[in-house]
């Protein structure tokens, strides 16, 4: 039986001068949903289009415009939900989060504030084999993206974009629960993981498709275990929130600038300020955006144009019946019944691309373990060295599938296989074929390699001595037989025949 | 007769029978606008559309079949977005604004054949009871006072629509009533004025005031007029989420006249203090009407009608405070000019000072207050679980067995243009205190003429309904209408 029990991590500590401190973490993602169309227009979300060219009339607030929710992006919702164990909330509401900027044609954008979609779920964090951290989710909420402004094309004017307004997003809120920056680069590659396991959120980070904001605050060794008891957050330290991060390195970058730059202000005596801070990846540092005081009143209230928002359980039943299976169940799957180490089911799973084509190749070539092999060392390492994604393979899961087949089968050996690879690369065919037309086959007839060892044993009467003082020498003439078999002999019966000729 | 006079029911069986033109309709209240300037009723004209939509009416009645509304020349308030056609919601924000898009229901009217005259004036962002404030100054009513020539206020905010249709310059025009703003000008102008149960017509292309209480309705010459027309502005509307999925009946078929068996409820909470007596006669005499029809009068107790104002005057400038803030200069309509080194925050303040008259800035400043951190609850909230059990009171009345509810539609009769200029702002609500609980609840309510006072202006009674009961609620109207007997016209002086 598979042992799957787990420890926490170390929270990372951090010495300074009067003692140690801890680092406590939560975090806001804001996902965008994988749609073709917008939250509450239909208008397209297609990246990269033309500048204000998928807008709407209601994205850009013309007047009498009124939002119809795209039910597409609540089913997706409720999927991320399930896909993090969260309880769903079959009544919900829309919010208007009341703010003006150019980008935000409505001067609001339709949130859930009071009554989001998705309520309490969890995340496992692995850190390690046996190390992984529950992270718990506080709530999943829908709301619409804002536009995009550009200032820097023209010295006296700005430019806006509104492509992006009326975009979904989910945004995914943690309890602070993340005790490290590594966690927290963690936290966010495996809900990355679960959401394009679940084709929710293509989790494209550089597309800012997947977007981070990161609580920080830090305290004393002790404190944290005495806001678990309580969940009170008076034993934790003053947080201050680190905006839109869109790479998990500069993700720990600032959460460890920012932890430094709290314990400096604590042990000089100071006092954390509650804000919101941006993080400068250039000069590595966070700086104030606005404080606690300048913080906006958004002034939430129901949207009126929006009925409240009722689901029926039978809906949610159905999307739960087309749940896919997730990462966890199945790096669990792959560990116990491929028998593969904790390592290669992770890596395997980190895509489901990867683990799907793991699977074809093991349907054909019926031997987990070498197929894990096969696919993470010569086809990742092949397919790494030219660049290509796994879909662009040009040897399909079968036909790797069946060069393990003629592996197991013994009908070719590692070596032959490799060139049996590399065959299928770059021209093509069915496995079995080539090995049959090329005369590749391993020969397992003892009587031919019986008197390939003969020949070699007579033609090297002083390697025959010094192998029989040291054994270790005896591979010489295992090697010596290959070569003069072309590499098609049982690499198995040839040692066993060396070591009976020499006596061994 | 001119053919302007003619109510929407005539002007139909004249153009089915072929006896009048969509044509000659269109042209005799496009010359009876023309010379209605001193009403300021009309703010847009659209005569090109309206006799290009009149020819295409007449070649569709022409092959019959047309439906009612077919051929029929209409106002359209200017809260309405008509494509190509400047739509302001009487505000200089909106100055110069043609929609790429037409709202739903003036399409569904225009797909009904009815012609459009043109664009009505109103109170800016339909904020207000007299017409006064208004980027188009504003309108006046036909009626006066006997031997006064002083300006009346047609009512507001649908005081352009009201005022069209009693001085006969369109057969029928469109209002939209977010507080009383359809049946409180028709009460003033001896119209009929209908505002539909919420979702009954779509809201998507009106432009929003306060979210959850407009409605759009028409506004008429008669009961069986306004019948007619909500019949083509009613329906379901996949683009309003707030539209109700319900089939429309056949108003028009349900008026029967009869209402023998029906139970009229009177609500004590609305006989209010020094409630003018020219208004509780024609309370009485109503009651007395209906009863008279054969219907069962019932005293019933509305026990949160006090609440109804203040509530409203919560809830309308919260949603608006919101709804507004699109109005930013940025992308449309008015954008105050900078100087060098004001940004972004400058273009709002001004764009908005300058854009939104004082009744505008007034509620929206109370909107955001109330919306505000830390007031939130006591305001906002508070006056959300008022508004919940104002809905109650109504249910319960109906529950009750009650058909429909019998009231004033406004404390008093018309006033002079000006006169409450310097009056207290709350004094202008107070003439909401019989209308704002329909929309808080969002019920139907007709408001039918039903008199003149000592002065010879009109007064309307007004009949509330059950929700999605408005071919009920007309045809209670209908006999009240009839038993009042109401057929006074404006002396023509403008």
């Amino acid at each position: 039986m598979l042992d799957l029990s787990f420890e926490a991590p170390k929270p990372k500590v951090i010495a300074g001068a009067t003692g140690d401190w801890e680092l406590v973490i939560g975090m806001e993602i804001h996902a965008q949903i994988s749609t073709q169309a917008k939250l509450f227009s239909g208008a397209s979300t297609t990246f990269g289009a033309e500048p204000n060219s998928n807008v709407a009339f209601v994205d850009a607030a013309m007047p009498g415009m009124l939002p119809v929710v795209n039910e597409f992006c609540l089913e997706q919702a409720v999927r991320t939900g399930l896909g993090l164990k969260a309880a769903i909330n079959l009544r919900s509401a829309f919010d208007r989060k009341n703010y003006f900027y150019p980008d935000n044609p409505q001067g609001y954008q339709i949130s859930q504030l009071y009554h989001p979609i998705v309520g309490e779920g969890e995340v496992l964090v692995e850190m390690g084999p046996g190390v992984a951290r529950v992270v718990r989710i506080e709530r999943i909420h829908v709301e619409q993206d804002a536009g995009k402004s550009i200032h820097d094309m023209d010295p006296n004017m700005s430019f806006i974009d509104l492509n992006r307004t009326g975009v979904p997003l989910m945004e995914i809120v943690s309890r602070p629960d993340i005790r490290g920056p590594e966690e927290a680069a963690a936290y966010v590659g495996k809900l990355r993981q679960i959401l394009r396991y679940l084709g929710t959120c293509d989790g494209n980070m550089q597309n800012g498709n997947l977007r981070a904001d990161v609580n920080v605050s830090v305290c004393r060794p002790g404190q944290y275990e005495k806001y678990q008891e309580t969940q009170d957050f008076s034993h934790l330290g003053t947080r201050c929130e680190i905006k839109n991060m869109n790479s998990m390195r500069f993700i720990q970058q600032a959460i460890d600038y920012e932890a430094r730059r709290q314990i400096a202000i604590l042990e000089d005596g100071g006092k954390v300020d509650q804000e919101t801070r941006l993080y400068d990846p250039d000069k590595g540092e966070t700086r104030s955006m606005r404080s606690k005081e300048e913080a906006q009143d958004y002034r939430y209230f129901p949207d009126p144009d929006l009925l409240p928002l009722e689901i029926e359980q039978g809906w949610v039943d159905d999307i739960a019946a087309t749940m896919p299976e997730l990462p966890d169940a199945k790096k669990t799957r792959f560990m116990e019944g491929f028998g593969l180490t904790d390592y290669d089911a992770s890596v395997l799973t980190a895509e489901v691309e990867n683990a799907d084509f793991f699977e074809a190749v093991v349907a054909v070539g019926e031997d987990g373990k070498l197929a894990a092999n096969w696919v993470i060392n010569e086809l990742f390492g092949r397919l790494k060295k030219e660049g290509q994604e796994i879909g662009e393979s040009p040897v399909s899961p079968a036909q790797l599938g069946g060069v393990i087949k003629l592996i197991k089968s013994g009908d070719i050996s590692g070596k032959i296989a490799k060139d049996l690879f590399e065959i299928l690369w770059t021209e093509g065919g069915e496995p079995a074929a080539i090995v049959e037309e090329r005369g590749m086959k391993q020969v397992t007839d003892t009587g031919a390699i019986e008197k390939a060892v003969d020949e070699i044993i007579a033609a090297n009467p002083a390697q025959v001595e010094k192998a029989q003082q040291n054994p270790k020498l005896a591979g010489w003439f295992v090697g010596q037989v290959m070569k003069s078999t072309g590499g098609k002999a049982n690499p198995a019966a040839v040692n066993a025949l060396v070591m009976a000729k020499l006596g061994l | 007769m001119s053919l302007n006079k003619l109510t929407i029911a005539d002007a139909r069986d004249l153009l089915k029978k072929g006896e009048v033109t969509s044509v000659q309709l269109t042209e005799a209240c496009l010359s009876a606008i023309e010379s209605a300037d001193a009403l300021n009723a009309f703010v847009h004209k659209t005569p090109e559309i309206a006799l290009e939509r009149a020819k295409a009416a007449d070649a569709r009645i022409a092959q019959g079949d047309a439906p009612s509304m077919c051929g029929i020349p209409v106002g359209i308030k200017d809260l309405f977005c008509t494509e190509g056609v400047p739509s302001q919601a009487a505000s200089n924000i909106l100055k110069g604004f043609k929609p790429e898009y037409e709202s739903t229901v003036t399409t569904q009217l225009r797909d009904a054949g009815a012609v459009m005259l043109g664009k009505l004036n109103m109170d800016e962002f339909a904020m207000g009871s007299s017409n006064e404030s208004t980027c188009y100054g504003a309108a006046v009513n036909p009626w006066r006072r006997e031997g006064e020539t002083t300006p009346l206020t047609p009512g507001g905010s649908s005081g352009g629509s009201a005022a069209a249709v009693a001085a006969d310059l369109c057969l029928g025009a469109t209002g939209t009533d977010t507080g009383g703003s359809i049946r409180q000008p028709a009460a003033f102008t001896g119209t009929v004025g209908i505002k539909p149960t919420y979702g009954r017509c779509s809201r998507w292309g009106i432009v929003a005031y306060a979210s959850s209480l407009d409605q759009a309705g028409p506004m008429t010459k008669s009961v069986r007029d306004a019948a007619i027309m909500l019949q083509a502005m009613a329906g379901h509307d996949a683009k309003d989420s707030t539209s109700a999925d319900i089939a429309v009946p056949d108003f028009e078929a349900a008026l029967t006249g009869d209402i023998r068996g029906q139970k009229i409820g009177i609500p004590r909470e609305y006989r209010v203090d020094g409630m003018p007596a020219d208004i509780a006669k024609l309370w009485e005499d109503g009651t007395a009407m209906l009863k008279d029809a054969g219907a069962t009068i019932v005293d019933i107790s509305l026990p949160h009608t006090k609440y109804a104002l203040p509530t409203y005057y919560v809830i309308a400038p919260a949603e608006a405070s919101s709804n507004l803030a699109r109005y930013d200069g940025v992308r449309y309509g008015h954008r105050a000019s900078l100087s060098s080194g004001e940004g972004i925050n400058d273009l709002y303040e001004k764009t908005r000072a300058e854009g939104f008259g004082p009744e505008v800035q007034r509620r929206i400043m109370v909107g955001t207050f109330v919306l505000s951190a830390g007031f939130y609850d006591a305001y906002y909230n508070r006056a959300r679980k008022v508004r919940a059990l104002i809905k109650r009171d109504f249910e319960q009345a109906f529950e009750a067995g009650v058909d429909a509810i019998l009231a004033p539609t406004t404390p008093s009769a018309a006033w002079g243009l000006g006169e409450m200029k310097d009056a207290n702002p709350v004094e202008m609500y107070l003439q909401d205190v019989f209308t704002v609980t329909l929309n808080l609840a969002g019920l139907p309510g007709v408001a039918v003429p039903a008199g003149l006072d000592a002065k010879g202006l009109p007064l309307g009674l007004q009949l509330i309904g059950k929700p999605w009961g408005e071919a009920e609620l007309l045809n209670t109207a209908l006999v009240l209408e009839q038993a009042a007997g109401f057929v006074s016209k404006p002396a023509k002086w403008w």
